[in-house]
């Protein structure tokens, strides 16, 4: 169809176009975290993050739904292999020593947040008020929502930036994000702060939760934690 | 005057590509700014044809270049790979230089091999995001920096597809009955009209 004559002194600047946008996503791959980390910042978490490489949450819920608690019925039931079980009430909560801090939200998918205010509870404390006994070994969490679940040792539980957060971004934690009690798990990937907090059972062996059941790691650890002997590793 | 412009296979995998492109772009604003709007969603459904449509999304266009039905559409794609010098010069003057056009005018051409490389680069990235375990964490944040870049892009140029498709009807029906008429093959690709004429494939398909 193409006359041959034609094509002699015809470029093919197809595939240059081709493998030059290719590349370019190449470059993206490598150096997307990079780029994200200097253009978060300046895009901010209006609606500059809504760009790519804005620092923006991914909303996830395994039942598809969000539970609607209000603050006045919220309750952490903690019972298990404790001396004393007991039911918070937010107010409990927010009457005990808060915790804050500043750490970057981190998905095991890749999508990451960094400096989320956080505000709440060190679990520690909430383990020493009901008093763990001397079998408990490991924690297993359950969510309002009546499908996550989520597990810790009681050595992960116990570290310094492992809290049963109520506030987030500043603010009250939102509905969508767990809203009002989630846990956040500082060292480790996002799918094991889990969300609408319910309840905290102490056991005496570790057992999976959802996303472990789903063929994710138990120990969620990021990159570079190794665990509770290197007790911040967080990429903040 | 009828002139051929696409054979059924080529508008098969046009419009087969279209679906699976539209739902991909569908699914992917939930999934993309759900967070903003708080939306209450059935995720994982929605997920889940993102993800399957995603993996079909080549099958279309490799399908339709290997077999021996093919014909077209790898004339077609040899078009769209060589230029002459007076097609780029018309590009970097941005359509302002005078050009008998081929089959397809650069911009033409230009969105062609967008779509082709964005299926490449979404099909890499989108996997990469899928089974993750089988990379760095910064590798998976890459990942999602460039699906969601090109993401972006591509409804530029998706809008803008389908804006110049409204627009230009002769070029819109050659994609739904095959055929542009010669007077619009002289004025629009006059290039083509000369070659299609001389050489022979005039038809007239009724």
């Amino acid at each position: 169809m193409t006359s041959s004559g034609g094509l002699e002194e015809r470029v093919p600047v197809g595939r240059r176009v081709f493998l030059g946008l290719a590349a370019l996503g190449a470059l993206g791959v490598a150096f997307g975290s990079r780029i994200q980390n200097s253009v978060g910042d300046a895009l901010g978490s209006g609606l500059g993050g809504l760009l790519p490489g804005g620092d923006r949450f991914r909303i996830y819920s395994i039942t598809g739904k969000y539970p609607k608690i209000k603050d006045s019925d919220y309750r952490l039931r903690v019972s298990g292999l404790v001396e004393h079980p007991k039911i918070f009430t937010l107010d409990d909560l927010k009457a005990m020593p808060p915790t804050s801090f500043v750490k970057a939200f981190q998905c095991v998918t890749g999508w990451r947040v960094p400096n989320v205010a956080w505000e709440g509870v060190l679990l520690s404390d909430i383990l020493d008020a009901v008093g763990v006994k001397p079998q408990g070994r490991a924690l297993t969490f359950e969510s309002y929502d009546g499908a996550d679940t989520e597990s810790l040792t009681l050595d992960q539980a116990r570290l310094p930036d492992v809290i049963v957060a109520y506030k987030m971004l500043g603010a009250p934690v939102t509905t969508e994000h767990g809203g009002p009690v989630r846990l956040y798990v500082a060292p480790m990937f996002g799918y094991k702060s889990l969300k609408w907090l319910s309840a905290i059972r102490v056991v005496d062996q570790e057992q999976p939760g959802f996303w472990e059941l789903n063929g994710y790691p138990v120990n969620g650890w990021l990159d570079g934690a190794t665990g509770p002997t290197d007790p911040d590793p967080s990429l903040t | 005057m009828k002139i051929l412009r696409f054979d059924p296979v080529q508008r098969a995998t046009h419009w087969a590509n279209a679906v699976l492109f539209g739902a991909l772009m569908f699914t992917a604003i939930p999934l993309y700014f759900g967070s903003f709007f708080g939306l209450v969603l059935p995720r994982h459904l929605i997920e889940q044809i993102h993800l399957w449509c995603g993996l079909a999304l080549p099958v279309p266009l490799v399908l339709s270049l290997l077999g021996p039905w093919g014909r077209g559409m790898r004339h077609d794609v040899r078009r769209i790979n060589y230029w002459t010098k007076s097609e780029i010069h018309w590009l970097r003057t941005f359509g302002r230089s005078r050009l008998d056009a081929d089959k397809f005018n650069p911009g033409q051409k230009l969105n062609a091999i967008f779509v082709s490389v964005a299926i490449v680069v979404m099909l890499i990235t989108g996997s990469m995001l899928q089974w993750f375990r089988f990379f760095s964490v910064d590798l998976r944040q890459g990942a999602t920096f460039a699906h969601d870049v090109f993401a972006l892009a591509i409804f530029v140029v998706v809008i803008g597809h389908i804006y110049m498709a409204l627009t230009h009807r002769d070029s819109l029906r050659s994609m739904f009955k095959g055929w542009v008429s010669a007077s619009w093959a002289k004025n629009h690709a006059r290039a083509w009209f000369d070659e299609t004429t001389a050489v022979k494939n005039v038809s007239d398909p009724e």
